[in-house]
């Protein structure tokens, strides 16, 4: 009611207008106190380290203790297949493994947004979030134990006379691709119940009442209804999977490279923090690049996306 | 389509069907990771050998040779203890942090409120290997600055727990942010008006009445910090010196060839998790999550 | 005594403007000790702010707030005698009936048996012993309403406030409500001043009312005066229903005016302000003021007269009325209908005679006509 406007930097409280008609100068104290720790936080942890880490990537050692400026740290990453086909293939698995997640959880979120009710339905949500509770790495172990020579699948294969003898099925992109998307279930297939939670019923019956089938239904009811939840998790995912480093790590073979442990080799195992920047840089450049173009493809913001 | 719309018996049985296959993809990892912990055997898989708590029981390989179970493997039990530290520091100044975020974010009205929150969200969209190493960076080089200029060692700089804990800082406050403010935007300003009225002191409005109402937000908001910092890998990994969380340590320990202790380990952190996570859902704070 | 003189509650002058609109303009009124004071009023009118205002979370532009005679204008809101009962009630959801009530009193240290007995008393006061550990959300609608008051009255305010309390409740309590706040007032003689939008429950309930409208007070008087005598077109239009014609003045004798309403109706009315020949005016009859008749004979004695058909019968038991369609004007006159059987078979169609008197029949000036 008794917003002074913003033009005012000292707090006029927005929701405690009121009353509180405290001194100004106290006021303002409060708000300066309040704004310290994100500053702080965001200063130091955000927004300045990766100022930095994008002056380190410009750098390049000339001789010993001596730099100069430049772009060498980006053109070596283009001049050497190696690196860009890396990151190349890192990203069209992500996009690949992000779609095969939308795909597998829609009709799972949908089932329980729309087909159960009361009780069962809360029990199967909690049930479907229950094992993404636990760590990466031992959901990652436990893909480890399914899928080696030694493991489940090859032996029960092999005792069912499926296979003449234990098949590794581990050290494949297709290995990874699985790891990947069990990792990422939970982050598609919570905003995709949110979203389709608010679904009236009634529009579906509506559609069905007049004469629409399935499909057509799907396609022009549900699926546009959805869309938000659609978008939030395939950009959670994507990011998630384009910066797993665990997945690929184990699940993965010698040849397939994730482009985070390119990162790693530089920073910890090489110390070549500079090039080491770089490629930092052009990961959150592609992350960024990718789910901009989702967000504006959409027409969705990422506020209202990520909260 | 919906319970109300009639499906022929085949289409429900088939849907069913593929839910069902869902849950078991879902689960079948983690019973694959509890199994293999009981097994008589020096390797995680098959075939299986007998049932056994040596891996999480025996004491024998201490003494000489012979097998070592979980909790009284010293680097196992040491790097637990690790990640409790850390998850109980990070937890605590994440919850503190959203809170006065919350208030700032809700109450104030200032220039600049929205580019604040949009800031506020980025390290949500950062992949976690990159706030490791970009924090990793920016704190040598002022440590080396420092050191270089002022011959000042700054140990806390370097990689470490305090890194580690200013790492998993940099996202979860975020987090807390969300699920706290989402609290305070339900609050009824007329609850602390009355307060007010009844006499309180705006300091003892806020204690005796807005405080406890965001006090499920804040709970929630904290057991959902301890899961993170627990579990959080890529981001640690990058700023981790000697003192291993348990998720670095699980990492090394599977890259040298996984042994069922590791299995042992899982399970354990299972429970664990698990029962935090069902007490999350006690306190109603899920619901206000922001991801 | 003195102390019966100085008023519990004075304004004088309060102006408040937020930005260019004038939320409060020149509001100049006294709550005499004991009295329940209502101040009614559309919404947006000001009346919610001017309440803040006393209340203490809103500062007045100007003018001054005077309670038991000292002016409380720089005194903050948790210092005021004045305590409120809000909108939505705003029982604190986290604590149990008994830590609500004892709130103001543990602010104010006082030790936690005092408190228990004070509570205790308060409860029984307001008929709900033993419900101190009760949680806010097991109680019904009215219960709250009385924990809301009860935590107030604990503080033994100069001064209850109540913000549309009755808003939230469903008609059914709200009736019954509107009847146990009038005897509860009249029980603890602490005064009170009600703001509402309901016109019924200020005029049943209140002492004293005052109509606002654009921030101005358009009439302070006793509910019966406010309903038999308004003072401006608002305040008659405002107030219960009424028949409205609007019309030239022609010709004038005291306070007795002759005019044709718009379609041509012939009436005889009582002016209210000074009014004129030839100046436009609005005319004001209630329902319950219009004779109705099937024999013209009836109406002889009546200053206006008029003859015509039902248009439609609206029943609504006790308080059934009829649309009379009258020759040379295009609006139905409303007329109540006597609950004396006579009319029970009345039919659309039927003829009827209206007649009612001038001095039930109050004219203002057009000018000063409200929203």
């Amino acid at each position: 009611m008794t917003e002074i406007g913003s033009s005012d930097l000292g707090a006029t409280p927005a929701k405690l207008p009121t009353s509180v008609r405290r001194q100004p100068g106290v006021a303002r104290l409060w708000f300066y106190l309040l704004l310290l720790p994100p500053v702080l936080w965001l200063g130091l942890l955000i927004i300045l380290p990766h100022i930095q880490l994008f002056i380190l990537s410009l750098k390049e050692k000339v001789a010993p203790r001596v730099y100069t400026y430049g772009l060498d740290n980006y053109i070596g990453f283009f001049n050497e297949p190696l690196y860009w086909m890396t990151l190349l293939r890192t990203a069209t698995i992500s996009i690949l493994a992000t779609a095969l997640t939308l795909v597998i959880a829609f009709p799972v979120a949908y089932y329980i947004a729309k087909m159960l009710r009361g009780r069962t339905k809360n029990l199967i949500f909690v049930l479907a979030l229950l094992p993404f509770w636990v760590s990466e790495l031992v959901r990652t172990l436990g893909w480890i134990m399914l899928l080696r020579e030694t493991g489940i699948i090859s032996n029960t294969l092999l005792s069912l006379g499926l296979i003449p003898e234990r098949v590794e099925l581990l050290g494949n992109d297709a290995a990874i691709i699985t790891g990947l998307v069990y990792t990422s279930m939970l982050f598609m297939v919570v905003p995709l119940i949110n979203s389709l939670d608010s679904l009236d019923d009634s529009l579906i019956e509506a559609a069905y009442d007049l004469g629409g089938k399935g499909v057509a239904i799907l396609r022009e009811i549900i699926i546009p209804h959805a869309m938000p939840g659609i978008v939030a998790g395939s950009i959670v995912v994507f990011m998630l999977t384009l910066g797993n480093i665990v997945t690929p790590a184990f699940l993965g073979g010698k040849n397939s490279i994730w482009f985070t442990d390119q990162i790693y080799q530089k920073f910890i195992v090489r110390f070549n923090w500079e090039q080491g920047s770089a490629f930092g840089f052009l990961l959150l450049i592609t992350s960024s690049l990718v789910v901009w173009l989702g967000l504006k493809l959409t027409r969705q913001s990422l506020a209202k996306t990520i909260t | 389509m919906i319970p109300s719309i009639p499906r022929s018996s085949a289409a429900k049985f088939t849907y069913a069907a593929y839910i069902f296959v869902f849950f078991v993809y879902l689960f079948a990892p983690l019973i694959a990771v509890s199994v293999f912990a009981f097994n008589d055997s020096q390797f995680p898989s098959l075939p299986w050998r007998g049932f056994t708590l040596d891996w999480f029981l025996s004491s024998a390989g201490r003494t000489g040779v012979g097998r070592t179970g979980l909790f009284f493997d010293n680097g196992l039990m040491s790097s637990i203890g690790t990640s409790t530290k850390v998850a109980i520091i990070v937890t605590l100044i994440s919850v503190t942090v959203g809170t006065t975020n919350a208030f700032l974010l809700e109450r104030m009205n200032f220039r600049g409120r929205g580019i604040l929150y949009v800031v506020m969200l980025w390290p949500l969209v950062i992949p976690g290997v990159i706030l490791g190493v970009s924090i990793l960076q920016f704190m040598s080089t002022i440590a080396n600055g420092l050191e270089d200029f002022f011959n000042i060692r700054i140990d806390f700089m370097r990689p470490g727990l305090p890194l580690v804990i200013a790492g998993q800082f940099s996202f979860i406050a975020t987090i807390a942010t969300l699920i706290i403010s989402a609290r305070l935007r339900k609050f009824d300003i007329e609850l602390e008006e009355a307060a007010l009225n009844l006499g309180a002191s705006h300091w003892m409005a806020i204690w005796t009445v807005t405080l406890p109402f965001l006090r499920p937000s804040m709970i929630g908001a904290g057991i959902i910090s301890i899961l993170m910092s627990f579990e959080n890998f890529n981001t640690t990994l990058m700023l981790v010196g000697s003192d291993a969380p348990i998720t670095i340590r699980v990492f090394t320990a599977m890259r040298d060839g996984v042994s069922p202790v590791i299995n042992a380990l899982s399970l354990v952190m299972m429970f664990a998790m698990a029962t935090l996570a069902i007490g999350l859902m006690f306190t109603g704070g899920s619901k206000d999550q922001g991801k | 005594m003195n102390d019966t003189q100085i008023p519990d509650l004075e304004t004088t002058d309060v102006v408040k403007n937020f930005g260019a609109t004038v939320a409060v303009d020149q509001v100049n009124f006294e709550v005499k000790k004991g009295a329940f004071f209502s101040i009614l009023g559309p919404s947006g009118c000001g009346k919610t702010t001017l309440m803040r205002m006393i209340a203490g979370f809103e500062g007045p532009s100007s003018g001054d707030i005077l309670i038991r005679g000292s002016s409380v204008i720089d005194v903050p809101p948790n210092r005021r005698p004045v305590n409120m009962v809000f909108q939505h009630l705003a029982l604190f959801p986290m604590m149990n009936v008994a830590k609500n009530i004892g709130y103001g009193l543990r602010r104010r240290g006082i030790s936690g048996k005092e408190i228990d007995r004070a509570v205790d008393a308060v409860l029984e006061r307001v008929g709900l012993p033993g419900m101190g550990p009760r949680k806010i959300d097991q109680l019904s609608g009215g219960q709250k309403q009385r924990i809301a008051i009860a935590r107030c009255l604990i503080l033994e305010p100069t001064l209850l406030l109540l913000d549309e309390p009755l808003g939230a409740l469903d008609l059914k309590l709200r009736e019954q409500m509107k009847i146990e706040l009038k005897q509860l007032q009249a029980e603890i003689g602490t005064t009170f001043l009600y703001i509402t939008h309901d016109q019924s429950e200020a005029l049943v309930m209140s002492d004293q009312v005052a109509v606002m409208n654009h921030g101005r007070f358009e009439q302070v008087a006793t509910p019966q005066e406010l309903y038999y005598r308004p003072n401006t077109s608002f305040v008659a239009g405002f107030v219960g229903d009424a028949n409205r014609w609007s019309g030239k003045v022609e010709t004038v004798s005291g306070d007795e005016l002759r005019l044709h309403g718009q379609g041509g109706v012939a009436i005889v009315a009582t002016a209210v302000g000074g009014i004129s020949v030839g100046m436009d005016v609005e005319i004001f009859v209630r329902p319950e003021s219009v004779f109705i008749s099937r024999a013209e004979a009836e109406i002889a004695e009546f200053d206006n007269k008029i003859e015509g058909a039902v248009d439609s019968l609206l029943f609504d038991g006790g308080r059934s009325s009829a649309l009379i369609s009258v020759a040379g004007d295009d609006r139905d006159i409303s007329v109540a209908l006597p609950q004396t059987g006579q009319f029970s078979n009345l039919q659309a169609g039927e003829k009827v005679y209206l007649g009612w008197q001038a001095d039930q029949t109050r004219c203002f000036a057009a000018n000063n006509v409200g929203s």
